[in-house]
């Protein structure tokens, strides 16, 4: 076992570092506004007074360094600092709208990822049929549609001309867990679409890859049926590409939620980011950016953790 | 039962029957497999459903028609050598390359198609379709099917600028990086690492905040954003070619980086670097749709898909099609692209499926 922990200790402290980098590039980012955040937020119609004074208010006559260490620690314990339009804390804002978030992405997960694996394998054995094409070119235009796209389609058939879901994802807290499944279908399942056809074509082409090795040969030659074939031959090798294939693709799902949430007015993180963005409020922008990134090296790291702990091979040291 | 519905049946019945006779296998089990989905589909939805799916499979087959013909065209007027690649294209790289080539004469000559001029304010908001303007008129009152066209040009043409430009960085420091090797590698490598660990959307979000939304802002950082992925393939797939006889012959005649670069690597890479530019159209111009549908990307009154889509979208809660147009259109060409880059794939890298 000494193997595996290393290789696993090995990937999480490169997954650290990455991390560590990432909050280096998105909080020096900001330093490269010509001349800095204060000017920025008050224009150049401000005195030099007034400029003055918020720099100091908000710290920036400090080193970046310095400053970049004290933001960074606030961030380690929950602490963004305080928003540039509004006054509120960042974390405030924040956190109610990271759980809608999480939600959201959860809820289509749960839908997406048994659907789209046992899919791919039912593609995989009809593979070269014409249900095999049918099923490409379904998978290949779901893929290039923009999310947008999906979302108003769904919206338009199912919530406008049919009335069997609402258009806009409006949450409150006293909803019971039906209604608020029942309010978020649509986003849901627009995610799902997109998601569903990734992760089709992805585990497709992980088992056509299997079924291609010598072992598989073998089982046919002495006559497993095909079923069998796949269950007890290909799937127990096929997991570690199968993991990846989904972790990649709740990762994707990371920066698809953004569209999706504006389209469906959904109070979620990405809405937040997206209004902040264009309000140019820094301090929710790099929360945002930090959360979002982190969540997508966390799962790109438990793709690369998980196919390592499933990999046969590493599990039984010579 | 209409006669339209009793004519829907005998037809696909009778197929099915001549398929059957004839031992087409795949094309019964279509048609008979479509005969089963209609009864179902018409007891639930009803004589409309039945229509629905004879107009999909009417614009199918009319899809399908269009791309014979043009492949056919393309061979006729394609020397010998390109004739003979374009007789085994799939009729579905056959319509991507006929849709591709729709939206570059529409993009071209963009002000002699369009009926109005893109800014231009013709009649009352949102005004129905009339016989001036095919799709009637946005939120502004500018007409919507002049501003497509426009958008064509625009969108587009964007999207090729930003793909070319990510092209050229990340191909030139894979090129580099494969034939000088050592320190420049790992470096690159690890710049690669580190941009491509953040989700593109959210880099460019970041990155639009801090520069603001100018034209040439999005060019360079949706450049700098899709070059990694160049980086890799670029990298891997000129790490093959260095390693082979010719290019130690060519340092042993004393060839410079750059001669070897440009007279042994790329002339023997270009396949797989082709269909890497197509995947990274539209990966390119996902990301531009999104970040213009955002209120991020082009700005007005520049006629841009993305943006009409957003502008137009209170049509949507009246049950209006309009709107999801330009949507439409990107998802066209996108699929188009994935058509031809898919057949390109197949015939280059030898993708061939068990």
């Amino acid at each position: 076992m000494g193997d595996i922990l290393q290789l696993v200790l090995k990937r999480l402290g490169l997954g650290v570092v990455t991390l560590l980098v990432i909050s280096i590039l998105i909080f020096f980012a900001v330093e490269l506004l010509p001349g800095d955040i204060a000017q920025a937020v008050l224009g150049q119609a401000a005195t030099p007074e007034t400029v003055a004074a918020l720099r100091e208010k908000m710290g920036l006559d400090q080193p970046a360094i310095l400053r970049y260490f004290q933001w960074l620690g606030g961030a380690l314990t929950g602490d963004f600092g305080v928003s540039l339009i509004s006054g509120e804390r960042v974390s405030e804002a924040i956190s109610g709208r990271f759980i809608n978030t999480l939600f959201l992405a959860t809820y289509a997960a749960v839908i997406a990822v048994p659907i789209s694996i046992i899919l791919g394998v039912i593609v995989a054995l009809l593979r070269n049929t014409l249900f095999d094409r049918v099923a490409n070119v379904v998978t290949l235009t779901s893929i290039s549609s923009p999310e947008f796209f999906l979302g108003y389609i769904l919206i338009l058939y199912l919530a406008v001309k049919t009335n069997y879901f609402p258009a806009i994802a409006s949450l409150s807290t006293d909803m019971s867990f039906g209604e608020l499944l029942h309010r978020t279908f649509l986003p849901a399942l627009t995610l799902v679409l997109v998601v569903t056809a990734h992760m089709m074509r992805m585990t497709r082409a992980a088992i056509i890859n299997l079924l291609a090795s010598p072992y598989i040969e073998m089982a046919r030659l002495k006559g497993v049926p095909p079923w069998k074939v796949i269950v007890k031959h290909a799937l127990p090798n096929a997991w570690a590409p199968i993991i990846n294939v989904v972790a990649l693709n709740l990762a994707y799902l990371i920066t698809g939620v953004v569209l999706v949430e504006v389209v469906f007015v959904y109070p979620g993180v990405g809405q937040l980011l997206v209004d902040a963005v264009s309000k140019r409020d820094f301090p929710i922008v790099q929360a945002c950016c930090l959360i979002f990134a982190a969540t997508f090296i966390l799962l790109n790291l438990a793709a690369d953790v998980g196919s390592i702990l499933t990999n046969p091979r590493l599990r039984h040291p010579k | 039962m209409s006669t339209f519905v009793i004519g829907y049946y005998a037809l696909l019945i009778g197929a099915s029957c001549l398929a059957a006779y004839f031992k087409k296998r795949q094309l019964f089990l279509l048609i008979f497999s479509l005969t089963l989905i209609s009864f179902v589909t018409g007891i639930v939805g009803g004589v409309g459903a039945l229509r629905f799916i004879t107009v999909a499979a009417g614009l199918l087959a009319l899809a399908a028609g269009v791309s014979y013909a043009f492949r056919e065209f393309l061979i006729i007027i394609a020397s010998d050598g390109v004739a003979k690649e374009l007789r085994t294209a799939p009729l579905t790289a056959a319509f991507g390359m006929f849709v591709i080539f729709t939206y570059a004469i529409a993009g071209i000559f963009a002000p002699i198609i369009a009926p109005f001029g893109e800014a231009e304010v013709i009649s009352s908001a949102f005004a129905p379709a009339d016989e001036n303007m095919l799709l009637g008129a946005d939120q502004l009152g500018r007409d919507m099917f002049s501003r497509l066209i426009y958008g064509a040009r625009n969108t587009v043409g964007l999207a090729l600028v930003a793909t070319s430009l990510a092209f050229i960085l990340g191909a030139l420091t894979g090129l580099l990086a494969a034939t000088k090797g050592g320190w420049f590698d790992q470096l690159m490598g690890r710049v690669a690492d580190v941009i491509m660990s953040v989700p593109s959307l959210i880099f460019a979000l970041l990155m639009l905040s801090i520069f603001g939304t100018s034209l040439f802002v999005i060019v360079i950082i949706v450049a700098l954003i899709y070059s990694p992925r160049v980086f890799r393939l670029t990298r891997a797939v000129a790490g093959n070619v260095v390693v082979m006889d010719y290019i130690e012959a060519a340092k042993l005649r004393g060839e410079g980086n750059w001669y070897l670069i440009r007279r042994e690597i790329l002339p023997n890479s270009t396949a797989p670097l082709v269909a890497e530019f197509g995947l990274e159209f539209c990966f390119v111009f996902l990301l531009i749709a999104g970040l213009s549908f955002l209120g991020l990307g082009i700005q007005p009154p520049t006629a841009d898909w993305g943006s009409m889509v957003r502008e137009n979208a209170t049509l949507i809660s009246f049950g209006e099609l309009t709107p999801l147009i330009p949507a439409a259109a990107i998802a066209l060409l996108t699929v188009s692209v994935n058509f031809v880059v898919d057949w390109m794939l197949f015939r280059s890298s030898g993708l061939k499926e068990v």
